[in-house]
C-alpha cells in the first residue's frame, strides 16, 4: 500500500524550534510562504474533493428543489430500495462485472507473459496493445456501435455471415447486450493491464528462474511456481481495481444503449444518472451513490482481509 | 564472449533462458507464437482504426453495402472537409484542446506546489493534508458525483455558477490525488542534502522551488502532463454534465449528440479526426506513454 513518508528528514532551520511561536516569527520563519505553496492544493481539494464528499452525506438525508431544502431522514434510501429498477441494475452490473472478470482478467496476464518472451517484436507488440487505450472512450464506443449494427452492414454480422450465421441483434438483444458491451469495454482497456504486468514481469529476479531451471522445472512449472507467485501482489490489486472500476461502468452502456433494450443493460451508474439528471431527484441519486460506495468499500475491505490471510498462510 | 556479455544475456532472460532459446524446436515455437501474437494484436488493436480510416474515406452507401470493400469508387477525402465544416467539428476540437490545456495547467500547478509542500517543506500540517489527499484515492468517485455537480453550479462562499464555463471542467479535473502522489513520491526520492545545501546558501522556499525543484522534476512533469492531457481528452461524463451549451462542448460530448443526425461517412470522418491527435501523440512518445502506464502500476502496488 502507498504510505507517504512525512517524517522530517532534515533538521528544522536553526532558531525556529525553541522560540515561542508568534504570528510574526511564523511569517519570518517561512510559514506563510509554505502555506501559500499549499494553497492551490487546499483550495481545489477543499472545494472539489473533500467538501463534495461531506456534502454527499448531508444531501442523502435531504430533499431539495433549489428553493426549499428539507430534511427527510432516511426517506431517500427507502425510495431507492423500493425502486423495482434497483434489482435490475444490481443484477446487470453484477453480470457485467463477472463477465468482464472472466474475459478481462486472464487475457492481459497471459498476453503479457507471452509478450515478455518476445525479443525483436516486443516493442511492436507493446505499442499495438496500448493503441486502443489512447483512443478516447467515446470514439471507441461509437465505432464499436457501428460494428454491432444489427443489419447485414454490421462488421460482426458480415464476418459471421461468411460462415452462414446471423444476422444477430447484438445491442438490441436482451441476452447479448451485456456481453457485447463487455467485449468492447475489455478491448478498450486491456492494454493498460498488459503494460502494467509487463513492467512487473521485468522486475522478477532472474535467479529465481535459474534455480527453478536447475531444479528441473519446465516452462509451465516455471510460470506456475515463479512467475505467478512473483506477480501475486500486483495481480491482487489489479483485480480489486478492476472490480471497483467495472461496478462504476457508465460511458459504454450510456452511449451504446442508454440502458436498453427494456433496461437489460441498465447499470447502477446509469440509474444514478437518471435519478439526478433526468428526474432531478438529487437526494435519491446521492442515496444510491452512497449505497454503491458503501458496497464497494465493504467489498474492498473483505477482499483485502481475505487475500492478506491467504498470502500469509 | 566476455563476462559482461554473459551477464547481459542473463538479465535479459525471462521464463525461457538463453540456453532454451538455442534449442531449434524452442526457437521455432517462440517465433511462430510471437508472429501469431503480433498478427492477432494487429488485427484486433490496429484493425478497427484501419477500418475507421477506410469508412471515413468511403461513401456511406459503399460502407453499408460492403463493410470490407476497399474504396470501390476511390478515396473520398471530402467526408473529412464535410465533417470539419458542416458539423462544426473544428469548434468541438478547439473546445477539447482548451479543456486539455486548462486541465494540464491547473493539474500541474496543484500537483507541483502541493507535492513540494508535502515532500520538501513539511510543515506540521503536511501529514494531515497528505493523508486527506491519499484518502480520496480510496473513495470511489461515484460517491461525490452528484454533490460535486451541485457544488460546481453554486460554489460555496463565492456563490459562482461554473455551469457552461471551462472552469467547471478544469478545476475538478485538475484536483487529482494521483498526480499529487506521483510528484511528492518523486521529490522524496531526491537526496535531501541537495535542498539543505541550497538552504545553507540562503535560498528561500520560492527560490528552491523555482531553480531546483522544477528543473529536477522534468521527468515527473512529463509523466503527469501525459496522464493529465490524455485524461482530459478522454473525459466524457463530467463535461457532459457541466457543458450543456453545444458551442462549448468538447468532441467527446458532441459526438454522441450528432451521431443520429449525421451521414455515416461524415460521422466516421469525425471519429477519425478525433483519434488522429491522441494516436500521433502516442506514436511520437511511445516510450514515455508506456513508462507512465507502467509506473502507474508500480504505484498501485
Amino acid at each position: 500500500m502507498v504510505v507517504l513518508d512525512t517524517e522530517p528528514r532534515t533538521a528544522a532551520p536553526p532558531g525556529t524550534a525553541r522560540r515561542p511561536r508568534t504570528p510574526v516569527s511564523w511569517v519570518r520563519g517561512g510559514g506563510l510562504t509554505t502555506l501559500l505553496f499549499f494553497l492551490p492544493l487546499l483550495l481545489s481539494f477543499g472545494m472539489f474533493s473533500w467538501w463534495p464528499i461531506v456534502r454527499s452525506l448531508v444531501l442523502s438525508l435531504q430533499q431539495t428543489n433549489f428553493i426549499v431544502t428539507e430534511w427527510v431522514g432516511l426517506d431517500n434510501f427507502q425510495r431507492v430500495l423500493a425502486d423495482p429498477l434497483l434489482g435490475t441494475a444490481v443484477w446487470n452490473t453484477t453480470v457485467f462485472t463477472l463477465i468482464a472478470l472472466v474475459i478481462g482478467f486472464p487475457v492481459p496476464l497471459l498476453l503479457a507473459v507471452f509478450v515478455a518472451e518476445l525479443r525483436r517484436t516486443r516493442a511492436l507488440a507493446s505499442v499495438l496493445v496500448y493503441l486502443p487505450v489512447v483512443i478516447p472512450p467515446v470514439v471507441a464506443v461509437l465505432l464499436w456501435k457501428t460494428f454491432y449494427r444489427p443489419d447485414e452492414a454490421g462488421l460482426f454480422n458480415t464476418v459471421l455471415g461468411w460462415a452462414g450465421l446471423g444476422p444477430y441483434e447484438w445491442l438490441n438483444s436482451g441476452a447479448m447486450v451485456i456481453p457485447a458491451i463487455v467485449v468492447q469495454a475489455t478491448w478498450a482497456s486491456f492494454g493498460t493491464a498488459v503494460i502494467i504486468y509487463l513492467a512487473a514481469l521485468m522486475t522478477i529476479r532472474t535467479e529465481l528462474y535459474e534455480s527453478a531451471e536447475i531444479d528441473g522445472a519446465g516452462v509451465v512449472r516455471r510460470f506456475w511456481h515463479v512467475t505467478l507467485p512473483q506477480l501475486r501482489g500486483i495481480l491482487l490489486i489489479m483485480l480489486l481495481l478492476q472490480l471497483i472500476g467495472t461496478f462504476q461502468v457508465f460511458t459504454e452502456p450510456y452511449i451504446m444503449t442508454d440502458g436498453g433494450p427494456e433496461n437489460r443493460s441498465l447499470t447502477l451508474l446509469l440509474l444514478i444518472y437518471r435519478y439526478a439528471f433526468v428526474s432531478g431527484d438529487f437526494g435519491r441519486a446521492t442515496a444510491l451513490s452512497l449505497l454503491l460506495a458503501l458496497a464497494l468499500g465493504v467489498l474492498s475491505a473483505v477482499y483485502l482481509w481475505a487475500t492478506r490471510r491467504w498470502s500469509t498462510s | 564472449m566476455t563476462t559482461t556479455g554473459v551477464r547481459a544475456l542473463d538479465t535479459e532472460r525471462s521464463i525461457l533462458s538463453g540456453m532454451d532459446r538455442r534449442v531449434p524446436r524452442v526457437r521455432v515455437a517462440v517465433t511462430v507464437v510471437g508472429a501469431l501474437i503480433v498478427l492477432a494484436l494487429g488485427v484486433a488493436c490496429a484493425g478497427p482504426l484501419f477500418w475507421l480510416f477506410k469508412a471515413a474515406t468511403s461513401t456511406s452507401s459503399e460502407t453499408l453495402a460492403d463493410p470490407f470493400g476497399f474504396w470501390p469508387s476511390g478515396i473520398h477525402w471530402e467526408n473529412l472537409t464535410e465533417a470539419w465544416t458542416s458539423v462544426r467539428f473544428g469548434t468541438y476540437l478547439l473546445n477539447t484542446l482548451i479543456v486539455c490545456a486548462g486541465t494540464w495547467f491547473f493539474g500541474l500547478l496543484i500537483a507541483l506546489t502541493g507535492g513540494y509542500g508535502i515532500a520538501i517543506l513539511r510543515p506540521a500540517y503536511a501529514r494531515v493534508v497528505s493523508a486527506a489527499v491519499l484518502a480520496t484515492l480510496f473513495i470511489p468517485g461515484v460517491i461525490s458525483l452528484v454533490a460535486l455537480y451541485l457544488t460546481v453550479i453554486d460554489l460555496p462562499v463565492l456563490n459562482v455558477n461554473l455551469l457552461n464555463t471551462f472552469w467547471g471542467v478544469w478545476l475538478p479535473a485538475a484536483t487529482n490525488a494521483f498526480n499529487v502522489l506521483l510528484v511528492s513520491r518523486f521529490l522524496q526520492s531526491i537526496p535531501p542534502a541537495l535542498f539543505d545545501a541550497a538552504r545553507i546558501d540562503g535560498a528561500g522556499a520560492v527560490r528552491i522551488f523555482w531553480s531546483l525543484v522544477l528543473p529536477l522534476s522534468r521527468p515527473i512533469i512529463g509523466v503527469v502532463s501525459l496522464l493529465t492531457v490524455i485524461g482530459a481528452y478522454k473525459d466524457f461524463l463530467w463535461p457532459l454534465l457541466v457543458l450543456p451549451d453545444p458551442d462549448l462542448q468538447p468532441i467527446s460530448v458532441a459526438l454522441p449528440r450528432i451521431e443520429s443526425s449525421t451521414d455515416l461517412g461524415v460521422f466516421m470522418a469525425a471519429l477519425l479526426i478525433s483519434v488522429v491527435l491522441p494516436v500521433l501523440l502516442f506514436l511520437g512518445f511511445q516510450r514515455q506513454f508506456l513508462r507512465a502506464a507502467g509506473s502507474a502500476g508500480a504505484i498501485k502496488e
